[in-house]
């Protein structure tokens, strides 16, 4: 029998801590839908998506009402768009991009993923038109993201998609201006991207998976904090240990309600992804819980040694509590959607400089970071590329998500509005990078021996 | 199958009585109660059978709901599966 103790402590999480499931993601293969004729394809990209996941928001909607859990998102990823682009190259494949935009729209998902190319060793057509077009298809669509794969530990890092991904966010956000910028906030560079990733913006459904699959991300930074100003004054184990239990619990939610919406939409269950996710709410902040654990404010010294803990603690508590564990998995540190982070970036106690190292150990990267409106596609690059180089010689994925505000200067603020949150503008290290980004060509694959 | 209803709030006449009354009319039969009352706040903590309930499982959560608030008192009703899942192995 359940005890009046674990049933409380389940309602304070939900009713006063944010405990909730942070998104319910069907993943679905495109590739059937390629054709030679876009106009064709795109039909059948409308036909599929709107077949697969007609049920997919009352669902998630029916199982959060049933179990009294808050699921925030339904969503869809899709193969990456590059693959059906390959099929028409000389068409311009925003058209896809409106499809999906259009698909997003009937079957009322918030946003639908896989506008993306995977070129960490190299272009095809279809990857060149798709890159090439992402700024237009991010500016014409509401609800698309897109996604480009530079690099992989196995591949090394492709250095001419380094350098054109610095023109395309630049690009991007000169287009949508007018909203903030908004359009660079959905479009994400990776090395290593996982092909499972339930979140967005980064999410796509990788040419390895299933036809169609639940994936499920769950959330929690707030009920974490919450269980560690419990314990008070205790020693760093019993923090790590804190974190794994209450990590199991917030999977198991997200495993439960895993297995329940791949039953009732009868697709298979693909992975639970174990995310500390934040939201911009007070209380839901992963910044708040580096700071529980000691810190005076996040981006102080002793932040990264916080992160890697916390980080490694959560998949410990988490893999024992789901069957299939996949996606990014790890601690979100998105500065603008995070209350803590934001608090941090504008007190200048956070820097990029510290966000880079941070990346080193958690579980992606440089993301939703504002920067100056005047900084060099170059500079961008340089960023790209560095962030890349940790993730490829650290086996793990890293991705960037910056958006120059264009227009503006450091200190000064973009607002999105709702999840993606505002922050301030942070400083970049101006020194050009150019004569490096401009050499183009790859970075070989680093050693997997011999690591020190 | 079973639901977990908790009620949390200041404590009151007649709460007990009204959840129950509400359970009985779409067949939800009461399994355990347990109730306590700390400081004048109310906690109870219900277990019900909802196997043959005769309204879907959402609109009595709604229903007793919507009571709780005339109340003046919190009422939550979740299915047990969500507690069994986080709290065992």
């Amino acid at each position: 029998m359940i005890n009046s103790h674990d049933i409380l402590e389940t309602i304070n999480m939900i009713e006063n801590e944010n405990l909730d499931v942070r998104t319910i993601t069907m993943g679905i293969s495109l590739l059937d839908c390629i054709d030679e004729d876009i106009d064709k394809a795109c039909n059948k990209v409308y036909d599929k998506i709107c077949r697969y996941a007609k049920d997919l928001v009352k669902t998630g909607e029916d199982i959060s009402k049933d179990y009294g859990i808050p699921i925030i998102h339904k969503r869809i990823a899709v193969t990456p768009v590059a693959m059906l682009a390959a099929a028409c190259p000389t068409k311009n494949p925003v058209k896809f991009a409106q499809t999906l935009d259009r698909a997003a729209k009937t079957v009322g998902v918030n946003f639908v993923g896989g506008y993306s190319a995977l070129v960490h060793k190299g272009f095809s057509q279809g990857d060149y038109a798709l890159i090439e077009s992402i700024p237009e298809a991010l500016n014409v669509t509401e609800r698309v993201c897109s996604s480009v794969n530079i690099g992989s530990t196995k591949a090394g890092i492709n250095m001419d998609a380094v350098g054109k991904m610095g023109y395309v966010i630049r690009k991007t956000a000169e287009l949508t201006a007018d909203r903030d910028c908004i359009g660079a906030a959905k479009l994400v560079v990776f090395c290593n991207a996982p092909e499972d990733n339930p979140f967005m913006a980064g999410a796509f459904h990788g040419p390895g998976e299933a036809d169609c699959v639940i994936n499920v991300g769950v959330s929690g930074p707030g009920v974490v904090r919450a269980a560690l100003a419990k314990a008070g004054d205790c020693n760093i184990t019993e923090v790590a240990d804190i974190v794994k239990k209450t990590a199991f619990k917030i999977t198991r939610a997200g495993m439960l309600v895993a297995k329940e919406a791949s039953k009732r939409l009868s697709v298979p269950f693909g992975i639970v992804d174990l995310s500390l996710a934040p939201t911009p709410a007070i209380g839901d902040s992963v910044a708040y819980i580096l700071e529980e654990m000691g810190l005076e404010q996040c981006g102080a010294h002793g932040t990264t040694a916080c992160l890697a803990l916390l980080n490694d603690a959560v998949k410990k508590g988490g893999v024992m509590a789901s069957s299939h564990v996949g996606g990014l998995s790890g601690a979100f540190i998105p500065v603008t959607e995070d209350a803590g982070m934001i608090e941090a970036a504008r007190s200048k106690a956070l820097s990029i400089v510290k966000l880079e190292a941070m990346t080193a150990v958690c579980s992606v990267g440089l993301d939703m970071i504002a920067i100056p409106g005047d900084t060099p596609a170059d500079v961008i690059s340089g960023i790209i590329a560095d962030e890349a180089a940790i993730g490829m010689v650290n086996s793990k994925t890293t991705a960037v998500r910056l958006i120059p505000a264009i227009g503006k200067q450091a200190g000064e603020e973009l607002n999105f509005g709702g999840l993606l949150g505002s922050g301030p503008i942070m400083d970049v290290n101006m020194k050009s990078p150019s004569r490096f980004i401009a050499r183009g060509g790859r970075i070989p694959a680093p050693m997997q021996s011999l690591k020190n | 199958m079973n639901a977990v209803i908790t009620v949390l709030g200041k404590d009151n006449v007649g709460i007990l009585a009204k959840v129950s009354n509400e359970c009985a009319a779409v067949s939800a039969n009461i399994l355990e109660v347990t109730q306590s009352v700390l400081q004048g706040m109310f906690a109870m903590i219900m277990f019900v059978d909802i196997t043959n309930i005769t309204v879907p499982f959402a609109q009595l959560a709604d229903q007793l709901a919507e009571k709780g608030e005339e109340m003046g008192v919190k009422v939550i009703v979740m299915h047990e599966d969500l507690f069994n899942a986080m709290h065992t192995i």
